[in-house]
């Protein structure tokens, strides 16, 4: 770890900013400038934009819309990558599924399925995990004993079987595969924002803000929250990653998302008995793209705890 | 101790009890098994019929007052699909996942200690810092496409594995086995290292930490001042003082392999009680799911709980402070 510091702050260093290097910085500034220390998380935020930009443009960027049938021919079906159709009109870049569907226009719109499931299942969680964890360790008693033995009846599991039980039980579909996700996750929103919540309210301002007779309220949301947030922005931003490979498990075992709606890991399965004879391309691409997000998500959130972590911090 | 245990054991049994009737609900507001099994031509009263003789046309409370009453005598009710009872059908499974499950823990701990060591003794090296990284691909992967690549690196390309099912099995003390026959250990070879890389990283991650608090210790140095070779100091003194807590944590990882074997089995074709749910869930076969289920927490907390017996047995401050508590 320490070595990396050092090579770190030396290509800081090298870094010309010219905005401005003063000393009065702001903590984001100053947070964004220690991230952008690392090519390899650069690398990563850049893979992510593009493809999350690539999402949010699919009905533009795609050359086909993968789910209109009625302009799928199955004559063009399990095309090559770079075929063209019969007629000439279509090139199919990455190859066609058995439907005669377009392989990259279905990962762009599978895509959006996956980046919504693994964005919004974590921004949900994090709203239940974190008003937990916050109402555990500022109220204590009672409702942190009972919040915390569901937290470590639940940690106890691992969670893909508990979200495997959950399907199980509700049945496939976009929206339950959402809920059985957030039901396995905030339960680690919750114990990480309540062990630094325990830290930080020892410290004087909180009992400078309840001398003041601030409301319990107004302590824990404005106050406690704010300066637990560091770990937890980690923990949120490596369950992003966790929430897509979770609902691509999910899809792959076939309790995911429905099939006119395939996500990444339903396009992987629906290829996959076609990859083991050889013709690969309706696995593989929707499965590269799937693990660049997993990838690029795990290297800024491992760079996010570096520069997070206040003993690394000069 | 005898009270701890006990303590201990009480919020289990209430743990049981109520996944017992999660689980139990939860199946009941799944798909009408009629719809799956029946053919579609049915008449209304042979649908009837058909109901009445699983069971489900009686009110929920009675279904589950009948549900644990037989499933406290090992009867969990005959699975919808087989006919034959939904326990017997997963015991029958279950040797399967448990040779997966322990060639993969011997997978993760052959292949991780020394990549471990390896990088804990070297850290700055580019090997070190290649198997650091490679742990961390081996955490946040989806095990389905590790398992995906390869089938389509060795058994597609390559064609040196199968790339799934578990082929003819030999019996062993009335167990069936793979890894006695050459055909056998081919067929295990890939899912058994597909299910091991996850704990492999975790191994891996464990073993370098250790090695890198180890050789700063006194003893350390000590050895290498009495003048012992760098690999009795390397095999004997580091390695004996980083398996401690390495093998503890494996083994509270053992039940959660059981359950990543799911995804593994999936993907392999491989016979065990993973697949068994998979395909359950797939024709809404609910005692087998059910009691799929209840095997897998009962597995799990006679884990945990004889784990957090042990512990109190090694560090009594654990057991005091729970009493005190």
């Amino acid at each position: 770890m320490s070595t990396t510091t050092v090579t770190e702050t030396a290509h800081v260093a090298h870094e010309p900013s010219p905005t401005e290097p003063a000393p009065t910085e702001s903590p984001g500034r100053r947070l964004a400038v220690a991230f952008a220390g690392s090519k390899l998380a650069l690398v990563g935020l850049g893979v992510l934009v593009l493809l999350v930009l690539a999402a949010v443009f699919a009905p533009w960027l795609a050359p086909q819309n993968p789910y209109d049938s009625s302009i799928l021919d199955i004559m063009n079906g399990r095309l090559e990558p770079g075929a063209v159709t019969m007629d000439g009109a279509t090139r199919f870049l990455l190859g066609s599924d058995p439907q005669g569907r377009d392989v990259l226009s279905a990962i762009l719109y599978g895509l959006r399925i996956s980046l919504l499931v693994g964005f919004g299942t974590t921004a949900i969680a994090l709203v239940i995990g974190g008003t937990a964890g916050l109402l555990a360790a500022y109220v204590g008693g009672r409702v942190e004993a009972v919040i915390m033995r569901l937290v470590d009846l639940q940690l106890s599991f691992p969670a893909s079987l508990i979200a495997l039980m959950l399907v199980a039980v509700t049945g496939p579909g976009l929206g339950k595969v959402m809920f059985a996700i957030v039901a396995v996750q905030w339960a680690y929103h919750a114990r990480t924002i309540r062990s630094a919540a325990l830290v930080e309210r020892q410290k004087e301002y909180i009992e400078a803000a309840r001398s003041m007779g601030l409301s319990r309220m107004r302590i824990m949301f404005g106050h406690l929250l704010p300066n637990s947030l560091p770990p937890l922005m980690v923990v949120a931003a490596l369950n992003i990653a966790t929430a897509i490979s979770l609902e691509s498990t999910l899809s792959f075992l076939g309790v995911g998302t429905p099939l006119n709606e395939p996500s990444l890991g339903r396009l992987v399965a629906n290829g996959y008995e076609y990859m083991l004879s050889g013709q690969y391309w309706m696995s593989v691409f929707p499965g590269v793209a799937l693990v660049l997000i997993i990838v690029a998500i795990n290297v800024i959130a491992d760079r996010m705890r570096e520069v997070m972590n206040p003993r690394l911090q000069k | 101790m005898l009270v701890y245990a006990l303590r201990r054991a009480i919020p289990a049994l209430i743990t049981m009890l109520a996944m017992v009737v999660i689980v139990f609900i939860g199946t009941h507001v799944m798909g009408n098994p009629v719809d799956v099994l029946g053919a579609p031509d049915l008449s209304q009263e042979e649908r009837a019929a058909m109901a009445s003789r699983m069971g489900l046309d009686r009110p929920l409370l009675a279904q589950f007052g009948h549900f644990v009453a037989n499933a406290a005598q090992g009867d969990l009710g005959s699975s919808f699909v087989h006919g034959t009872p939904a326990l017997s059908l997963i015991a029958k499974r279950l040797p399967a996942t448990l040779e997966l499950a322990v060639c993969a823990i011997l997978l993760a701990l052959v292949l991780g200690i020394p990549l471990g060591l390896l990088a804990g003794l070297r850290p700055d090296s580019a090997a070190g810092k290649l198997i650091m990284s490679g742990s961390i691909l081996g955490f946040s992967l989806p095990t389905f496409w590790i398992g995906m690549m390869f089938i389509l690196l060795f058994s597609v390309t390559l064609g040196w594995f199968p790339a799934g099912g578990r082929g003819a099995t030999q019996s062993l003390l009335g167990l069936d086995v793979s890894f006695l026959s050459i055909d056998g250990l081919r067929r295990l070879a890939l899912p058994a290292l597909t299910l091991a890389l996850y704990k492999l990283a975790l191994v891996i991650r464990l073993a370098q930490s250790g090695t890198r608090e180890v050789v700063r210790q006194d003893y350390i140095r000590n050895a290498r001042a009495k003048g012992l070779t760098e690999t009795r100091v390397v095999f004997v003194h580091v390695l004996k003082n980083i398996a401690i807590p390495i093998v503890t944590v494996l083994g509270l990882e053992f039940g959660s392999l059981i359950a990543f074997s799911v995804v593994t089995e999936t993907v392999f074709s491989w016979p065990g009680m993973g697949k068994l749910l998979i395909d359950s869930i797939m024709r809404s076969d609910r005692p087998v799911i059910v009691a799929y289920m209840l095997v897998t927490v009962v597995m799990f907390i006679t884990i945990n709980l004889a784990v957090d017996i042990v512990y109190s047995l090694l560090d009594p401050r654990v057991r005091l402070k729970a009493a005190g508590a």
